[in-house]
């Protein structure tokens, strides 16, 4: 094949995949490592890559710390409430106390964020959220990355993590090809940084045909952050925790805003309040200790973002569907009524484009809203992700190996998606994280870390003969049929993408099937996979573009394997809302208070798990009553 | 709902092609114009229609659940710093335009260029401190939050 290998060496700091993770890992990145080559590999481009490349209207982490609003433990319990328990508390701390500054650069750099005139403090949206003109965000944040990093690689597709081949379990660099002129790129690094994404489209989606793009997080997460760490061996954490989204139907535009700022509700079709009335079963389900609403009624204590699914899933199973959003009140007021829809033009504009084709008026009506396919990733209420040290001033003995944020392989750190544990991150939690994993990424070289790393011709020739082999299957086989798509020899991308979504949702608890699975359909799923895994093998691309997708498929697919060993690890049902384990129905805290562990063997594929204990640095229940944010 | 592009407006410049985070915009080879090769692909995320200089790119929602005959169209401008919408539903009743700021300072010229601050000291490397820190994050004299600063003590089991 006539695609050029380009070799860029002598890395220190390779950042794989810059969304607000990898952009806040390559700016950082220059005020530790002054003399240090540090490189962006993106997928895209990085002025709208990742997933805020359209914005955002909110920033979803910010203490306040300087209005005196809140301390970074109140967001350790908040997100351990709203995860059923299931955080790493050390870095969530970590990463709480750090992201004040990250908002404060953001301000500096021109990002216009919202005050709140009377006390001189941000406009909050919520006791975590404050609100902003969020349309470039990406490209801010990009430029920041930009005047850091000595080179930007955008358009460079990222396969396969490079591995030292003089000491064992030590990155070396990272792989990929261009989409444009599908040149093979080889990046040799001391570190790697990845901050690529987590997954959509992994689950059937609702949308059909040419809707399919209109997904929760954005069609191009390919669960790339997994797929590399999960193949390079590294360990990871929590990947049973998909997550389900209770969203405007179809345009799947936030409801944050809606509940927070603009005081809407919800309520089933018949106009009735129907939370309430799952609660005492659904306690009976998870524990007082997780469900108390007497508790959260008289307190800010929130109730758990699977738990209001569940709710919305069971009033619906009941025949009171759907559930509707009361925008009619709020949008009577003009302010109000112009935020809601900046809200979505800053963010989701699909969600507009719905609403003006289907005359939707939520000043006249209350617009209709369903919980969507799941998704796996590890910054909004979930936290799947690498099993990754905390930093050294927090963390117990057993989650600390010397360098923040870095994953169970040495060299290789993460940040955003792919750091496993802390959910409720967000864009700037995520930049945040970026930012601890660059500069421990340096500390990890000026220790000598990364001496005498080799990396032979024989690995980069395996991974150039390994990446093309899409596109000479497809040389080869293509003409044995007339034309069309259907060939005894291969699937191409999109059919093995279709295989998969149709697979987890039957079996690992997708949307088709009220989100329910058992430890007999996991099982029959697994098998499926492991068929699955055979055939796309036999993935056919005919162009650079279907190479693109052949290889985000091989990552969703790895991302979807380590979900099903995850989900049936877990013998509980942790998060009713997000999926249920019809075999056990009840949280079962007393053998399954722990966070999962799994390790694939990069020879082998077999896959190891293992319970890690939990360590939590806050009480339930908060001293001080929080300060009034309206 | 995807993204589509106009003939006569298109000029096959590339922009869009630059951009888009889901590469799915393309140059036909014969028209030497772009065009959106998966509308499945698609996030409607209208960063195409954003960066395309002649207005060319225009989107109509999704086929399996979007109506015809309605538009939502936008112009974006680094220099004055605004983005502006306009709005129009299918049957008519609805027309909105509104505007909102996308930056506050003159473009990219306020973002610090790091290898030209002063270095951090060897104190701050072996310190839990990011750059700019404590001072950005806090008014005050106080240092960043620690277990001890804030009376915690990290314990194993479980939290009730």
């Amino acid at each position: 094949m006539g695609y050029k290998t380009i070799i860029e060496d002598n890395i220190d700091i390779l950042v794989v995949g810059a969304g607000l993770g990898g952009t806040g890992a390559a700016f950082e990145a220059r005020y530790w490592g002054r003399d240090k080559k540090i490189v962006i590999a993106e997928k895209a481009n990085i002025m709208r890559s990742g997933a805020v490349a359209q914005g955002l209207y909110a920033i979803n982490c910010y203490m306040g710390t300087r209005f005196g609003e809140n301390n970074p433990e109140d967001h350790v319990r908040y997100a351990r409430i709203d995860l059923m328990g299931m955080v790493r508390e050390d870095l969530l701390f970590d990463m709480a106390r750090h992201v004040d500054s990250t908002v404060h650069n953001f301000e500096e750099w021109g990002l216009p964020i919202m005050r709140n005139e009377k006390k001189g403090s941000f406009l909050r949206e919520g006791r975590w959220q404050i609100m902003i003109h969020g349309e470039s965000y990406k490209p801010i944040v990009a430029e920041a990355a930009k005047k850091s990093a000595d080179k930007v690689f955008n358009r460079i597709c990222v396969t396969h993590l490079l591995m030292d081949e003089s000491k064992e379990n030590r990155v070396a660099g990272a792989v990929g090809f261009n989409v444009r002129t599908g040149n093979y790129h080889v990046f040799k690094s001391k570190t790697v940084i990845c901050g690529a994404g987590g997954a959509s489209n992994i689950f059937k989606p609702r949308s059909i045909g040419e809707g399919a793009g209109r997904v929760w997080y954005a069609p191009w997460s390919s669960g790339s952050a997994y797929g590399l760490m999960i193949e390079a061996g590294a360990k990871m954490t929590q990947m049973e925790n998909r997550i389900v989204l209770a969203r405007f139907k179809d345009g799947y535009g936030p409801v944050g805003a809606y509940f927070l700022h603009l005081k809407t509700y919800t309520q089933n079709a018949y106009g009735e309040e129907y939370e309430s009335k799952w609660f005492p079963e659904l306690q009976k389900m998870v524990g007082k200790e997780y469900l108390d609403p007497e508790v959260s009624h008289r307190t800010h204590r929130p109730i758990p973002t699977c738990l209001r699914n569940h709710a919305i899933i069971s009033e619906v199973n009941a025949g009171r569907g759907p559930i509707h959003m009361v925008t009619m009140e709020a949008f009577q007021d003009p302010h109000l009524e112009e935020i809601g829809w900046h809200n979505f033009l800053g963010m989701t504009v699909g969600q507009a484009v719905l609403w003006a084709a289907t005359d939707v008026d939520p000043k006249y009506e209350n617009p209709e809203l369903t919980t969507s396919e799941p998704y796996v990733m590890g910054s909004h209420a979930t936290g799947c992700g690498a099993w990754c040290s905390g930093p050294e001033d927090v963390s117990p003995p057993e989650y600390f190996w010397g360098y923040n944020r870095m994953t169970t392989v040495e060299g290789l750190f993460g940040a955003g998606d792919a750091v496993g544990g802390t959910p409720h991150a967000f864009s700037s939690g995520s930049f945040t994280e970026g930012r601890l994993a660059a500069k421990a990424a340096c500390k990890y070289i000026d220790d000598g870390k990364a001496e005498g790393i080799r990396v032979s011709d024989d690995q980069i020739n395996r991974r150039k003969e390994q990446i093309y082999k899409p596109l000479e299957t497809y040389r080869v086989y293509s003409n044995e049929v007339v034309a069309g798509t259907v060939n005894p020899n291969f699937i191409n991308p999109r059919q093995g993408l279709d295989r998969l979504q149709k697979l987890m949702d039957e079996y690992c608890g997708g949307f088709g099937v009220n989100y329910m699975t058992n430890d007999k359909l996991l099982n029959i799923g697994l098998k499926k996979m492991y068929i699955l895994g055979q055939d796309l093998e036999k993935v056919a691309a005919s162009d650079i573009h279907e190479l693109l997708r052949a290889w985000e498929l091989k990552h969703r697919f790895l991302t979807s394997e380590s979900v099903f060993q995850h989900t049936l690890f877990r013998k509980e049902t942790r998060w009713p809302g997000y999926y249920y384990r019809g075999d056990a129905m009840k949280l079962d805290d007393k053998n399954w208070h722990v966070l999962t562990v799994s390790r694939r063997d990069p020879e082998t594929g077999e896959y190891t798990m293992e319970k890690a204990p939990l360590y939590h640095l806050v009480g339930d229940v908060e001293k001080a009553p929080p300060v009034e944010h309206h | 709902m995807p993204t589509f592009v106009y003939m006569t407006r298109c000029d096959g410049c590339g922009e869009c092609v630059d951009i888009c985070p889901s590469d799915i915009m393309h140059i036909d080879k014969k028209l030497r114009r772009a065009y959106n090769i998966e509308p499945n692909m698609c996030w409607e995320c209208y960063s195409c229609v954003k960066a395309c200089p002649h207005q060319a790119i225009d989107v109509r929602g999704y086929a399996d659940f979007a109506p015809l005959g309605h538009s939502v169209r936008v112009l974006r401008d680094e220099e004055k710093g605004t983005i502006a919408w306009r709005i129009k539903f299918r049957n008519g009743k609805k027309d909105m335009e509104l505007l909102a700021p996308i930056t506050t300072k003159p473009w990219g010229k306020h973002i610090p260029k790091l290898a030209e601050v002063p270095p951090p000291s060897q104190e701050m490397r072996d310190s839990q401190l990011l750059f700019n820190e404590p001072k950005y994050i806090r008014m005050d004299e106080g240092g960043l939050h620690t277990l001890e600063s804030n009376g915690l003590e990290i314990k194993k089991g479980v939290q009730y």
